[in-house]
């Protein structure tokens, strides 16, 4: 499947000139009852330096009330090439959606 | 967000004719298929060489005015008229600081590392809008390049949201909420003097007059005679050619000028009932090849005060590295200690 990042140890050294601090992906809750919402990248020595530059990067304007930042090779993503095969077909499941119960149509309440 | 677009050491094939594997055709067809559709690209996907390559230029080159484009405002933060303009001014070039750090996080992620974008700019490498390389001579000149200039970049950058490259384009939007404010400050400050005294006024005609072909030229060269914009068309990264944009921006300004009780230096401005396109007189576009060469007014000033920034900074990167290393330092013997009890 091929989605998974490299295990440990084996991803490939830095190129030459490489950053010298490490990116950081940022997640931005923009107020209580929503979900953080990714914002953008950084870079930042540790976690707490990385939040701070994150606040004043990503929230000049009131645009969050609480921010993750998480370490960019610590997110291990699915692969776009195994779309068809990683995700499954909707093909054939239509009974997964309200829309396909058509009989009930004009009972009140359901 | 995932960033292994290419592994390191081993650079993708320059002409697609020398190798083109089963994987690279079908991620022809792919992103053939995504742009045919108006669909998003994202890191991960695959794409043309010449595609990655465009993108990382244009998307470089546009950071790098977000961060030589604060000087020229810089210049005027200590002698603002008022602490309120102090304050709007600071946050303006605080805005322009994050435009550049977003598109920078946004080449990233087509595997250029921020340090190389940043030592193409300071090693006077990478090209960036030549509208920086005029100097700001008057307080009106604030008003003028928030008005023009920001109003210029936002003409540019609206369609920009749309950009078939994902990261680009949220980018974009982002910039784009902010820069509404840049424009708005500075028609503001240009509608204060233009009803001031008459030596305010004078000012703010003059301000208007040197920023207004500049920021005209800030569209790029015409359509004859820009070789990418086609391509990059082709590819949904650009939406409209720069005459096209160009020719808005000269209807937007024919009308707001009008509000200021103030007059564009171009008595050929008029709209094309024909074309229903607005139109303007003659730009100097030896002098645009000039300021872009690194010849302009300020071009070796404006790179000097990089440099230097950049140098002076050394010991705040310096000690943040030392910082979060006594941190992890501290956080790992703590954790032994838990480990031992
Ligand atoms: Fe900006
Ligand atoms: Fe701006």
């Amino acid at each position: 499947m091929n989605e998974a990042r490299l295990p440990e140890g084996t991803a490939p050294a830095p190129a030459e000139g490489a950053p010298r601090w490490p990116l950081w992906e940022v997640f931005v809750r923009s107020s209580r009852g929503l979900s953080h919402v990714h914002a953008g990248s950084l870079h930042a020595p540790d976690a707490s330096m990385a939040l701070r530059n994150a606040r004043d990067l990503y929230t000049r304007r009131n645009e969050g009330v609480s921010i993750w930042v998480v370490p960019s090779d610590a997110i291990a993503a699915s692969d776009p090439d195994s779309k068809g095969s990683f995700f499954e077909s909707p093909q054939g499941k239509d009974y997964r959606h309200a829309t396909y119960y058509t009989k009930s149509e004009g009972v009140k309440h359901l | 967000m995932a960033r292994n677009v290419q592994p390191a050491g081993q650079p993708a094939p320059q002409n697609a004719m020398e190798a083109l594997t089963p994987e690279d055709a079908a991620g022809q067809e792919n992103f053939d298929r995504i742009i045919a559709k108006d669909s998003r690209v994202e890191p991960k996907d695959w794409m043309p060489e010449a595609y990655r390559r465009s993108l990382v230029r244009q998307i470089s080159q546009h950071a790098h005015s977000e961060i030589i484009g604060m000087q020229p405002e810089a210049n005027w933060i200590t002698r603002a008229p008022s602490l309120k303009r102090k304050s709007i001014l600071m946050a303006k070039v605080q805005d322009e600081a994050g435009h550049g750090l977003y598109l920078y996080s946004a080449a990233e992620t087509l595997g250029t590392t921020r340090d190389e974008m940043m030592d193409a700019l300071v090693a006077g490498k990478a090209r960036y809008s030549s509208i920086f390389n005029y100097p700001t001579v008057t307080w009106a000149d604030m008003g003028a390049i928030g008005w023009m200039v920001d109003g210029a970049a936002i003409c540019n950058q609206v369609p920009l949201c749309r950009a078939s490259y994902g990261p680009y384009g949220r980018a974009m939007v982002r910039v784009c909420k902010e820069e509404s404010f840049h424009q708005r400050q500075g028609f503001e400050i240009l509608l204060e003097l233009a009803n001031g005294t008459p030596a305010q006024r004078a000012m703010a005609q003059d301000a208007v007059n040197r920023w207004y072909a500049p920021s005209l030229m800030m569209f790029g060269p015409p359509d004859d005679d820009s070789p990418n914009s086609k391509q990059s068309m082709a590819w949904n990264i650009k939406r409209f050619s720069n005459d096209e944009l160009r020719s808005r921006f000269v209807g937007m300004l024919a009308e707001q000028v009008k509000v200021l009780g103030l007059t564009l230096p171009d008595d050929e401005i008029r709209f094309n009932e024909d074309t229903k396109k607005w139109e303007h007189g003659p730009l100097d576009w030896e002098e645009f090849k000039e300021v872009l060469a690194g010849r302009g007014p300020c071009n070796a000033q404006r790179l000097e005060r990089r440099r230097s920034a950049h140098a002076d900074g050394a010991w705040v990167r310096e000690a943040a590295a030392a910082y979060a290393a006594k941190q992890a330092a501290k956080q790992s013997s703590t954790n032994a200690q838990k480990a031992a009890a």
